[in-house]
């Protein structure tokens, strides 16, 4: 069996990377998906220590975490679409109306 | 043995089509490898014995919200917007959070020996044999200790349905009502 090391740092990419395409991408669908990767990096800590506790609540709040995951793709791509209707366009940059 | 070829076979395929998602231009070609990406991550999931979630993952995450992702990425159509003007100094604030989030790890790796809980080995958990089977205890600990938050998972999954239907709606007909 691997070292829990091995697990946190695959975890610890993960995120990393995740949070390089929240920062770094444009398109925001993109970015949607870059933050259900970030999710998936927290589900494989809760998972790892789930395993090493020897006790399934880990996996219980994994499960709840991949439920959060699916309301927020269903709300967010509700979003997009709305916002393309209205925009036309994807882009984040776009995204101004607030902007001072 | 097979158990770290099996790591890091999954997890060379996670970090790899990860990095491959954040770089391709395309939006589809970004969904086709998360796609991979998760498949990967459902591979480390039976490897932590977690059997429930490996199936869980493969069949809501893959089957349902990436198929949705490349639903709506097919529905928008993206080739329209691809000139894009470029935010100058992102490259550069994306450089600076990359560089303090790395920074963290290495310092969370260095003073790794000195954390309360160090020599905490997988290999001291019960022997995967000997565990009770995943789906059941899963089951037993979800109806009992948590059955309050599994309710209020549902209540979350049902606003957030019925907000997607109310978000996704044409305008006119709310306008004409």
């Amino acid at each position: 069996m691997m070292s829990p090391a091995h697990y946190l740092f695959l975890s610890f990419a993960l995120f990393l990377i995740g949070c390089i395409g929240v920062v770094t991408r444009r398109n925001v669908i993109v970015v949607l998906m870059s933050i259900e990767l970030i999710l998936n990096a927290v589900n494989i800590n809760l998972v790892l220590f789930s395993r090493i506790f020897g006790d399934v609540s880990g996996q219980v709040f994994a499960l709840f975490i991949i439920a959060d995951a699916a309301a927020e793709a269903a709300i967010g791509l509700g979003i997009i679409i709305a916002f393309f209707r209205n925009r036309e366009t994807l882009l984040a940059d776009e995204m101004d109306l607030l902007k001072w | 043995m097979l158990d770290s070829i099996l790591f890091y076979f999954f997890a060379g395929v996670a970090v790899l089509s990860a990095a491959l998602m954040v770089t391709r231009r395309n939006a589809l070609h970004s969904a086709v490898c998360l796609v991979s990406t998760l498949l990967a991550i459902a591979g480390i999931f039976l490897q932590l014995r977690a059997e429930f979630l490996f199936i869980t993952q493969i069949i809501l995450y893959v089957g349902g919200i990436m198929v949705l992702f490349i639903f709506v990425i097919m529905l928008v159509r993206l080739d329209a917007p691809i000139h894009q003007i470029r935010f100058r100094m992102q490259r550069f604030v994306a450089f600076l959070v990359v560089l303090a989030l790395a920074l963290e790890g290495v310092v969370i790796l260095l003073l790794a020996h000195k954390l309360p809980g160090n020599g905490l080995l997988i290999q001291g958990s019960a022997p995967a044999d000997k565990l009770p089977p995943n789906s059941e205890a899963l089951a037993k600990s979800l109806f009992s200790d948590y059955l309050l938050p599994f309710e209020i998972a549902s209540v979350l999954l049902l606003v957030a349905m019925v907000g997607a239907v109310v978000m996704a709606k044409s305008r006119k007909r709310t306008s004409e009502s």
